[in-house]
C-alpha cells in the first residue's frame, strides 16, 4: 500500500471537537491531508482535518480498563446533582 | 469458558460494540475479517460494471452523477478495508487474497452490463437489496464496521435514489428506451435476488454469525424485505418483475468464479493493480 | 425505527438520509451561480464572450474526461477517488461554461431535429463535431501512465489558474462567479498533482525515469497550452520552473507534435447520446 497508515479526525463544524472518522494511507504528513480531504470530506462533511500516523498513537489496553477507570465510577461528589440544595432560582 | 471470553459473550449479548483492542474469539476475529473483506471486495470490483459506462453517459448531469456514485464504491472500499485493518491485517494482503481467489465479492458484479439502462437497474435493484443487507449491519458488534456500514449506508441512498431517477426519466422518453428499461430489469432481477445469499437451509454460518451479532437477520428475511419492497417502486416506474425462482445452482457457479464476467473483473483488478505498483513503490519510500 | 439511531455518527450527522436536501451533495451545498445576475451585462461582445465561455468549457471537460477513465484503475483508492474529484470539479465548471455560452449566443448550439428534448450544454457536448471544438490538444490526448497524468494535470492547471484569476474580475458576471469558483479548485488541482510530481521523481529509479520520460512527451503540450494563452506565460514560467526545482528535474525541449486525440475521445463519450436522438436522461 502506498505508505503508512493514517487515522482521520474531522471537525464538522467550528464549535465541535474533531472527530475520528476512519483511516487512509498515504506517502506522507501532506499528501495524507489531501487524501483525508478527498476522501472522508467529498460531501462538506468538514471545517478542519487532523491526520496523525496511526503508529504515534498511544491508545489504553482494554486490560487496563479497571485500574483505569473504575476508580472514577463512585466519585459521585464530582457532579452537580449530588448536592441537595431545593429549589433556589440559578442554581 | 474463561474470564475473557465470558466477558466478550457479554458484551456481546448485551448489544454492546466490541473494539478493536479488545480480546475477541479467534474464530469471532476470522469471520470479521472475511465479511468485511469480502465487503469491500465487493465495493471496489462493483465500480467496474457500471464505471465502464462513465465515458459513454448520455448526458453531462448523467456523466456527473455516474462518476460520483462510482467514486463513492471506491469510497465505500476505503472505509471497509480501513476497518479489517484494525484486525489486524493488512490492505495489501486482503488484495492478494481477492486477486487469488481465496476470497469472494458480490455475485452480482459477475454479470454484464451490455446498456445505459443497466446504471439504473444497478442503482435501484442492486443498490438496492445491498441497502436491504446493510442497513442492519450498522448495528453490527464489532465498532469499527458498523461505523463504516452507517455512513456507507447514508451515501448508498443517494446511489439508489439516482438510479430510479434514471429508470423514471427513460420511461418518459422513447418507446426504445422503455424497451432497455424493461430488457435490464429482466437480467438483474434474480441476480439482485441472488444478492442475499442462498436459502436459509443452505447457509450454514448464519446461526453463528448471528449469535455473535455480525449478521442480524437471516438471508430469506432479508429478500423478503427487498421484494415487499421493490414491487410497488416497479408499479410506479411502470416495468414488470419476472417471477421470484431463482436457479440456486446458478448462484453457485457464480460464486464458486464461473459466471459471465468474473475472470474479466479480477483481469481488470489485476492489471490496475499492476499498474500502480511504480506508484505505490515510489510513494512508499 | 431508524437503523442509525441513537449512535453518535460525528461529522456524518449532516447526511442523515431522512432529509431530502441531503440526499446526493452532503451539507451546506452551495449554488456558484446563487445570487447571480444571469443578464449578459450592455457593451458586452456576445460573440466573442460565447467562445470563451465555450473555450474554457470545452477545455474543462475534455481533461475531465481523460481523468475520469482513471476511475476503478488508479494505483490506489486514495488517489482514485482523489481523480474523481478533480474530475468533478472540472466537469462542473464544463457544464457551467457550456451552459453560459448557448445563453449569450445560441447560434453556438448544434442543431438538432424539432421537439428534441436535449438541453444545450448537452448538445454542445454530445452533438457537435471535432472541428467545432475549441480545446486544447493537451487536454484531449489519450492517457498514459499515472506520471503522464500528474505532469500533465500539472501543467494544463498551472496555466488555467492564472487564466481564471484573471477573469474574476470579467464584466460578464456569471463568467466571474465561475471564474472564482475555478480559481479555488485549480489551486487545488495544482497543489495535488505538483506534490505527486515532486514525490514521484524523488521517488525510485524507475518512478524518475517514467516522470522525465512523462515531462519529455509533454514539452509540446506546455508549449501548446502557452500559445494558447500568450498573457499568462510570466506567471505560470516562474511556477513551473519552481516544480522542476523541487523535483531536481531539467527543463525538456520544447520540440515534437501532439497528436490530435480528440476525434477518438469524441468517438467514445457521444456514441450512447447520439444513438438516442430523442432520448430523455
Amino acid at each position: 500500500m502506498t505508505g503508512p497508515l493514517y487515522e482521520v479526525f474531522v471537525r464538522a463544524k467550528r464549535g465541535l471537537n474533531h472527530v475520528h472518522v476512519g483511516s487512509l494511507h498515504a506517502a506522507d504528513d501532506a499528501m495524507a491531508l489531501r487524501n483525508a480531504r478527498d476522501v472522508y470530506t467529498r460531501r462538506n462533511e468538514g471545517v478542519s482535518i487532523w491526520v496523525v500516523r496511526a503508529d504515534a498513537i498511544t491508545a489504553s489496553s482494554p486490560d487496563e480498563k479497571e485500574p483505569l477507570f473504575d476508580p472514577a465510577g463512585d466519585k459521585v461528589y464530582r457532579h452537580p446533582t449530588f448536592y441537595e440544595v431545593g429549589d433556589v432560582p440559578h442554581l | 469458558m474463561d474470564d475473557l471470553e465470558r466477558q466478550f459473550e457479554e458484551t456481546v449479548a448485551r448489544h454492546d460494540r466490541i473494539e478493536p483492542r479488545d480480546w475477541m474469539p479467534e474464530g469471532y476475529r476470522r469471520t470479521l475479517v472475511r465479511q468485511i473483506a469480502q465487503h469491500a471486495h465487493s465495493e471496489v470490483i462493483g465500480m467496474q460494471p457500471e464505471g465502464a459506462w462513465i465515458t459513454r453517459a448520455p448526458s453531462l448531469r448523467r456523466k456527473q452523477v455516474l462518476l460520483a456514485k462510482v467514486q463513492d464504491e471506491a469510497g465505500h472500499g476505503l472505509y471497509l478495508y480501513s476497518a479489517a485493518e484494525t484486525l489486524g491485517v493488512t490492505r495489501d494482503e486482503l488484495e492478494a487474497r481477492l486477486m487469488s481467489g481465496a476470497q469472494k465479492y458480490s455475485s452480482i458484479f459477475n454479470y454484464p452490463t451490455p446498456s445505459y439502462a443497466d446504471v439504473g437497474t444497478i442503482g435501484w435493484l442492486v443498490d438496492g437489496a445491498a441497502i436491504c443487507n446493510q442497513v442492519p449491519l450498522c448495528r453490527t458488534s464489532y465498532g469499527p464496521y458498523g461505523r463504516a456500514m452507517v455512513r456507507i449506508c447514508k451515501e448508498e441512498s443517494f446511489h439508489q435514489r439516482q438510479g430510479f431517477e434514471l429508470l423514471m426519466t427513460m420511461m418518459r422518453g422513447t418507446d426504445e428506451q422503455r424497451a432497455m428499461v424493461q430488457e435490464s430489469v429482466d437480467r438483474f432481477w434474480k441476480p439482485a435476488l441472488m444478492m442475499f445469499g442462498p436459502p436459509d437451509a443452505e447457509s450454514p454460518n448464519t446461526a453463528r454469525s448471528m449469535a455473535w451479532g455480525i449478521k442480524r437477520h437471516t438471508n430469506d428475511e432479508l429478500r423478503a424485505r427487498f421484494v415487499e419492497m421493490t414491487a410497488p417502486q416497479a408499479e410506479a416506474l411502470g416495468v414488470t418483475l419476472p417471477g421470484n425462482d431463482v436457479d440456486w445452482d446458478e448462484l453457485k457457479r457464480v460464486v464458486s468464479g464461473d459466471g459471465p464476467c468474473n475472470a474479466e473483473r479480477l483481469a481488470h483488478r489485476q492489471q490496475a493493480h499492476d499498474d500502480g505498483a511504480w506508484v505505490r513503490e515510489a510513494a512508499s519510500r | 425505527m431508524s437503523p442509525t439511531s441513537n449512535v453518535d455518527h460525528g461529522p456524518y450527522d449532516g447526511l442523515d438520509a431522512t432529509d431530502p436536501a441531503h440526499w446526493a451533495f452532503g451539507t451546506g451545498f452551495a449554488d456558484p451561480l446563487d445570487g447571480i445576475d444571469p443578464h449578459v451585462p450592455d457593451g458586452v461582445d456576445r460573440v466573442a464572450l460565447a467562445a470563451l465561455c465555450l473555450r474554457l468549457g470545452d477545455e474543462a471537460l475534455l481533461l475531465s474526461h481523460r481523468l475520469s477513465e482513471w476511475c476503478s484503475r488508479a494505483p490506489d483508492l486514495e488517489t482514485d477517488v482523489a481523480l474523481a474529484n478533480v474530475a468533478l470539479d472540472l466537469l462542473g465548471q464544463a457544464r457551467l461554461l457550456l451552459a453560459r455560452a448557448a445563453v449569450v449566443e445560441p447560434g453556438v448550439v448544434p442543431e438538432l431535429p424539432a421537439g428534441s428534448p436535449v438541453p444545450a450544454e448537452d448538445a454542445l457536448a454530445f452533438f457537435r463535431d471535432p472541428p467545432a471544438w475549441t480545446g486544447s490538444r493537451t487536454a484531449a490526448l489519450a492517457n498514459g501512465d499515472f506520471g503522464h497524468t500528474v505532469v500533465r494535470l500539472f501543467l494544463a492547471s498551472t496555466v488555467r489558474l492564472v487564466v481564471l484569476q484573471r477573469l474574476t474580475g470579467h464584466p460578464d458576471p456569471v463568467l466571474a462567479a465561475v471564474a472564482a469558483k475555478g480559481v479555488k479548485e485549480l489551486t487545488y488541482h495544482r497543489d495535488w498533482s505538483g506534490r505527486w510530481v515532486v514525490t514521484l521523481a524523488r521517488g525510485t529509479r524507475e518512478s524518475r525515469r517514467r516522470t522525465t520520460a512523462a515531462l519529455g512527451q509533454l514539452a509540446p503540450a506546455w508549449a501548446e497550452l502557452l500559445d494558447r494563452d500568450p498573457a499568462v506565460r510570466d506567471d505560470v514560467e516562474a511556477v513551473l520552473d519552481q516544480l522542476l526545482d523541487a523535483s531536481d528535474l531539467e527543463r525538456p525541449d520544447e520540440g515534437g507534435e501532439l497528436p490530435d486525440d480528440l476525434p477518438d475521445l469524441l468517438a467514445e463519450m457521444q456514441s450512447v447520446a447520439r444513438a438516442h436522438p430523442q432520448g430523455r436522461w
